[in-house]
């Protein structure tokens, strides 16, 4: 297991530092917030792309820079410092990774470019009631001569009001809460019978509900094998945990810095506050968390780029660990902040709001609880 | 046989693995019981005597101290090769040849404080386990506050006179030298401390167990009247003990933290889940039958393979020349508290299994969690309590400061 980053990929966590930080900054999202814009920004995403973040994860052949997960993982990291909205998870992980893994030549050809260049955005469409549950697809596709009709609703896609294309998970075979019969296609945002519903979310990033009434997609939409889908969604699905760990740990380092600034410039009974034994060990604590999370992200990362066997446990220990630490964090990033904290003027909201959606994309501490204790054979 | 270790590492592990298939005795590679533990020395009377021959052969190679160097008795070899000698050993379950605070905690700040002729006369009897080491550091008076320690050292021309009271000597009432802390200087705090080693057979020099909560005695009472000390038996600088005591402490904490004090192999007892599965119960697809308790197991999992992370971590950056004060400062904090979770949650999973004392009626290695639990409440005690710890990182990482 490497812990430490090559010299290329220090070069990009600066450059993403330096970007996040001077063009990206949680001012950035107030004020995108502010203008009714939903997270949404074209001109941030055009510059993202000519940095060649969107192109991380994808091969030179297809116009990508081809670095590694653990560099991807610096920029999410980044931006996850400042809140920055993006579509790299979505576009530049999920959907680049379940294009290259699981796409037919054409459909590669015809998309990593698009991604890496920043012209094309996608949204993993796969979660259908308030909690991830992969195998709790219903949402039915079903064979129509030249391809499939899907009909069915999905919750909360995460980047779903601004994507151009769509992954829609849909049931291909047997019932809801089956591992087996699912499938995977790439659907325009575009098509006949697909509603997509904006919503104004707690953390200003936006998302969608999304419709398929009657959808007909081309056999040539479907992405991997049919009823297959899940050999091709779990990996997928762990690449995206792992990026979205990282980007949480960047959240709480931040969230967790502010605070630790807090303390030595806040006086009260003529003290700074940071003098105070009681506040001391509570940074401790999350100092202690911040480690342990980070050694985790950081094996989750390599363990990608080395192809582990157990990439699906690290995945699960890196997302579970995320969670809790960004959710402490950021409470106790409001508590230490005292009066200050609960106002709309102040970052710390910013970071609490944005945590809890963090937690519950892509599977919360207790679904990844449950998904360890079974690999495990508990 | 002299061993001559191959700078490849593919050539080295090849002839590791040779050389322990050759000499590990069979019964060196069972599940050693407690009983059967070696901390050498003079009282060590081998219960089993393929422990001594494995002990023997090991210590001729210098492999209980691997990386020490050769002219004192070590093996001269590097990290890499330690690790897969490590590694090597645990493939083939041979047990740990010899347990020793001299090769642990004594020895490392030796061979960085002390003279060239105490080296050569200290270091090789702790390789070989013929001298086994106790520490003398903790006082009635001065557990959490160490500096605060006033057993008294005085220069009496050609010896030094110790009078005096120690506490929580491990093993002091097994062990045959005492590397220890005293105040040559009561005017100050930090800088009039010294450290000396001397002969626990030495006149003046009383032990008394103290019986814990488990049960067991590990820890003893020890008092020093008119003890006479040598002069040559004062390693560094009159008065500059703490450097060195402080360095050891670091030694200590790494000791425990890397034998995670949570190792039950070996020892007749299951790891936690096998527990409960065993009597909590599972449903047709293997899942515990208290999801609660489920989650809360995952959880304590998730947090020793984190921790588990963390350690690679800190070995890997180390090694990078980076600078890894801030992780190994979290480190022992983070063990106790895991090992102490993990006990806690292993008596849940018992239910009553995990209430047995001793005698019949209970599984044997129910009872040793039962023990072990009471005996983890003292993690977050010795060796620097959790609250110190806490405050080491506030103040040295987090650069928090007192009141002004």
């Amino acid at each position: 297991m490497t812990f430490v980053l090559t010299e290329d990929q220090e070069m990009l966590r600066d450059t993403a530092v330096n970007f996040t930080r001077d063009e990206l900054p949680v001012k950035h999202l107030r004020a995108l917030r502010d203008a009714g814009k939903n997270g949404v920004d074209r001109e941030a995403r055009q510059k993202l792309a000519e940095l060649g973040f969107f192109g991380v994860l994808i091969p030179e052949e297809y116009d990508g820079v081809e670095m590694s997960m653990t560099a991807f993982g610096q920029v999410m990291e980044a931006q996850g410092r400042t809140l920055a909205s993006t579509p790299l998870l979505q576009t530049a992980c999920i959907g680049a990774s379940a294009i290259l893994m699981g796409g037919t030549e054409a459909q590669k050809k015809e998309w990593l470019p698009k991604i890496a260049a920043g012209e094309v955005t996608t949204a993993l469409a796969l979660d259908e009631t308030s909690h991830h549950n992969p195998a709790g697809v219903a949402t039915e596709a079903e064979r129509d001569g030249q391809g499939y009709t899907l009909n069915g609703a999905k919750k909360y896609v995460q980047d779903g009001h601004h994507a151009d294309v769509f992954i829609v998970v849909a049931r291909t075979f047997g019932e809801a809460g089956d591992s087996h019969g699912l499938t995977l296609f790439l659907v325009p945002r575009d098509a006949k019978g697909l509603t997509v519903q904006a919503l104004k979310t707690v953390d200003s990033h936006g998302a969608a509900h999304l419709t398929l009434d009657g959808v007909h997609v081309d056999d040539s939409h479907v992405l991997g094998a049919p009823d297959k889908g899940m050999d091709l969604l779990e990996p997928v699905l762990d690449r995206g945990r792992i990026a979205l760990a990282a980007e949480m740990l960047g959240s709480s380092l931040a969230a967790f810095e502010m605070t630790h600034e807090y303390m030595q410039t806040r006086k009260q009974f003529g003290q700074l506050i940071g003098s105070f034994q009681a506040l001391q060990h509570r940074a401790a604590k999350m100092f202690t968390e911040l480690e342990l999370t980070t050694s985790c992200i950081a094996a989750a990362l390599a363990a990608v780029d080395s192809q582990r066997n157990d990439i699906a446990e690290l995945a699960s220990l890196a997302k579970a660990r995320a969670s809790e630490t960004v959710h402490l964090v950021s409470n106790e990033t409001v508590q230490l902040h005292g009066g200050i904290g609960m106002t709309d003027d102040h970052d710390s909201g910013f970071y609490m709001k944005r945590a809890r959606v963090q937690e519950a994309l892509l599977g919360s501490a207790s679904f990844h609880r449950d998904r360890y204790a079974k690999l495990n054979g508990y | 046989m002299p061993f001559d270790a191959p700078s490849d590492p593919d050539a080295f592990r090849e002839k590791v693995r040779g050389w322990l298939e050759e000499n590990c005795p069979e019964s060196m590679r069972t599940p050693m019981p407690e009983d059967e533990v070696v901390w050498g020395g003079r009282r060590e009377k081998f219960k089993n005597p393929d422990s001594k021959v494995w002990l023997e052969r090991m210590a001729n190679q210098g492999w209980t101290a691997p990386t020490w160097p050769k002219e004192y008795g070590g093996g001269g070899l590097t990290r890499e090769q330690a690790k897969i000698l490590e590694q090597e050993m645990a493939r083939m379950g041979a047990r740990t040849p010899l347990f020793s605070f001299g090769l642990w905690m004594f020895g490392p700040a030796l061979i960085e404080f002390g003279n060239e002729e105490q080296k050569k006369r200290f270091l090789p009897d702790i390789v070989h386990g013929r001298t086994r080491w106790c520490q003398g550091y903790s006082e009635p008076g001065a557990g959490s506050d160490l500096a605060g320690l006033q057993t008294k050292c005085e220069d009496k021309g050609d010896h030094y006179l110790i009078n005096g009271q120690k506490v929580w000597t491990s093993y002091a009432n097994e062990a045959d030298w005492i590397f220890c802390l005293v105040r040559t200087d009561n005017t100050v705090k930090h800088e009039g401390i010294s450290f000396i080693l001397f002969d626990m057979e030495s006149e003046g020099v009383e032990t008394r167990p103290i019986k814990l909560i488990s049960g067991s005695s590990p820890f003893c009472e020890t008092f020093f009247s008119d003890v006479k000390v040598p002069k040559d038996q004062l390693v560094g600088e009159v008065n500059g003990g703490w450097k060195i005591a402080k360095r050891l402490l670091q030694h200590e904490r790494s000791s425990i933290s890397a034998s995670g004090f949570g190792s039950t192999r070996g020892t007749g007892m299951l790891e936690l889940e096998e527990y409960a599965k065993i009597h909590v119960g599972t449903d047709a697809d293997g899942k515990l039958l208290d999801g609660d308790l489920r989650g809360r197991i995952a959880d304590h999992q998730m947090y020793a393979k984190a921790f588990n992370l963390t350690v690679q971590r800190s070995q890997v950056q180390a090694k990078a020349g980076q600078e890894v004060g801030h992780t190994a400062s979290i480190i022992k904090y983070a063990a106790a508290k895991m090992n102490q979770d993990k006990h806690e949650l292993m008596i849940e999973a018992l239910g009553t299994e995990g209430l047995g004392w001793e005698g019949e009626g209970f599984d044997r290695g129910a009872k040793m969690v039962t023990r072990g639990w009471l005996r983890s409440k003292g993690n977050s005690i010795e060796g620097g309590t959790s609250e110190i710890n806490l405050n080491v990182v506030s103040k040295r990482v987090l650069g928090l400061r007192d009141h002004q």
